[in-house]
């Protein structure tokens, strides 16, 4: 029995599944966090995607978690939040 | 011939494998070897277990199995085995379930899945998951679609199946679920007002007090510790009334729930009375049920406060003590406005056993020594803003309480001169008034 599939409890008046956020129109006056979740290499794609985001006028922040095996820190959720308007995380090897 | 786990029994015979267990399911087999005689459309007749006789007249094969034992009972089939039934349940029986399911993705947790999802009170909840909603509907003969109520304060119609979703998430075991369809009959409508006491600032729930056999069959608790912690019907069975509010009704802290201080009361406070050893009748039986039917009483409630008196020996003596801690409820100076449930221990209900007191004498003492001239209640007297209008001041008695304001019963462990009074939220039509109704299958 897969615990992951369940009835739903409520008076299903809400979507069962979250929509993403609206894609932003424009990079204008935008602040984009760029999170390292410390694999390794995902700076070298972090680097272009930088580079790429400026070249187009966006104002660029990084950030990099501790490890990857472990969920980010609540202080530097707070911050990238606090800080940026959208995130970009780097997952890859 | 169909075999149902070893693909290759029997060797020397064609056969099909029961690899899902359905035709085992939809021809309700409950043992192996089962032969039955029909056609595709149509059984005519069938045998249970190996009898040799038997399968000699129904396949008209005389010789067949000359050389086994006459008889074999056969073994359980894997249609049946209690690790699988509730699966196969879902799969075949066609359930009538209408709940939507919600996927959750395959690295969330799903008790943290159902915390972000705001559907739990702050406790972790069991997933309900269609086998176990499945199960849980095997408690009670009512249809999955039956509506039992409007749910407030979204006004949401209730089915049979949501509030078994719900009972599922609180911990129920499925024989609780008559109790959860009552209670939750008993709350939403516009005498016991759910609506209102969810709304209310005041530290309120709906207390409910379980009557009748039917609480021992169940296993509740009417003794030590009868308010607290350690037995599962009487906890989950309150958690799934207050669940189904939440989740279906829409009700949640901060939202419509609004209470200044809440209670604890608001997670679960749910009993059964000790009718065995009560000098009274029953609640459910003082408010109109017949003897020896299950029945819960909603009373709009807070927490439960102790009342110490070790030195009374007689009914008297208690009956002081018993009313000044009455008068006491919410505050000294407000009458009528309150009812109040006394939960008598049994070492206090002695007392009254003793002197071959019951509910109505009881309740005609209390009643009486609950009443004060009006002019020590009214406001601004003993330098108290609070109290009665200057207009009650020259009324010689007021009484602390209506009519039927006090609900006697009886519960608590073997131990103890206490006694445990729980108060009322504002009584009437402003408020909520008390409901009982039985607990049908």
């Amino acid at each position: 029995m897969s615990e992951n599939l369940v009835l739903d409890p409520t008076a299903e008046r809400a979507p069962a599944t979250r929509t993403r956020l609206a894609r932003p129109e424009s990079l204008d006056g935008q602040t984009i966090g760029l999170l390292d979740i410390s694999k390794p290499r995902g700076d070298v794609f972090l680097d272009e995607i930088e580079r790429q985001l400026v070249e187009r006028g966006a104002k660029v922040q990084r950030y990099k978690k501790p490890t990857f095996s472990k969920p980010a820190p609540v202080d530097l959720r707070h911050e990238i939040a606090t800080q940026c308007t959208l995130v970009i995380e780097a997952l890859a090897d | 011939m169909i075999s149902q786990d070893d693909r290759s029994f029997p060797g020397s015979v064609d056969r099909e494998h029961d690899d899902e267990l359905a035709f085992s399911w939809h021809h309700d087999i409950e043992t192996v070897p089962t032969l039955i005689k029909g056609s595709s459309q149509s059984e005519d007749e069938r045998t249970v277990g190996w009898s040799q006789a038997e399968w000699q007249r129904i396949t008209g094969i005389d010789s067949l199995g000359a050389d086994l034992p006459v008889m074999r009972p056969g073994c359980g089939s894997m249609s049946v085995d209690p690790n699988l039934i509730d699966t196969l349940r879902a799969r075949f029986a066609g359930d009538g379930l209408a709940a939507r399911e919600v996927e959750f993705a395959q690295a969330e947790d799903p008790f943290e899945a159902m915390f972000e999802r705001g559907w739990t009170d702050g406790l972790p909840v069991v997933p309900p998951t269609r086998e176990r909603v499945l199960q849980m509907l095997e408690g009670t003969t009512r249809a999955p679609d039956e509506v039992v109520a409007v749910a407030p304060p979204d006004l949401v119609e209730l089915t049979v199946e949501k509030i078994a979703v719900n009972a599922v998430m609180a911990g129920c075991r499925p024989e609780y679920l008559p109790w959860v369809i009552a209670a939750i009959e008993a709350v939403c409508n516009d005498t016991f007002n759910m609506h209102g006491l969810l709304a209310t600032t005041m530290p309120v729930g709906p207390v409910l007090i379980c009557n009748g056999p039917g609480t021992k069959a169940i296993g509740m608790n009417s003794g030590i510790n009868v308010f607290g912690q350690g037995n599962r019907a009487n906890l989950t069975i309150g958690r799934a009334v207050q669940l189904v509010i939440r989740n279906v009704g829409g009700g949640r802290p901060g939202e419509v729930d609004r209470a200044t201080h809440g209670s604890p009361s608001k997670i679960s406070f749910c009993f059964a009375e000790d009718e065995a050893g009560s000098p009274f009748r029953p609640l459910s039986v003082q408010r109109g049920i017949d003897e020896g039917v299950d029945a819960i009483t909603v009373f709009a409630g807070e927490g439960p406060k102790c009342i110490v008196d070790q030195l009374a020996r007689t009914p008297e003596q208690l009956i002081a003590t018993l009313a000044d801690a009455l008068m006491g409820l919410h505050h000294r100076k407000l009458v009528v406005g309150f009812d109040v449930v006394l939960v008598v221990s049994p070492d206090h209900s002695r007392i009254f056993h003793e002197a071959k007191w019951s509910d109505p004498e009881v309740l005609e003492a209390l009643y009486a020594a609950t009443a004060r001239p009006g002019a020590e209640l009214v406001r601004g007297v003993g330098g108290i803003a609070e109290g009665v209008p200057e207009g009650f001041g020259e009324i010689p008695s007021l009484p602390k309480f209506r009519p039927d304001g006090i609900l006697l019963a009886h519960a608590g462990g073997g131990a103890g001169l206490f006694s445990s009074m729980i108060g009322g939220w504002v009584n009437g039509e402003m408020g909520s008034d008390p409901v009982t109704v039985e607990v049908r299958p």
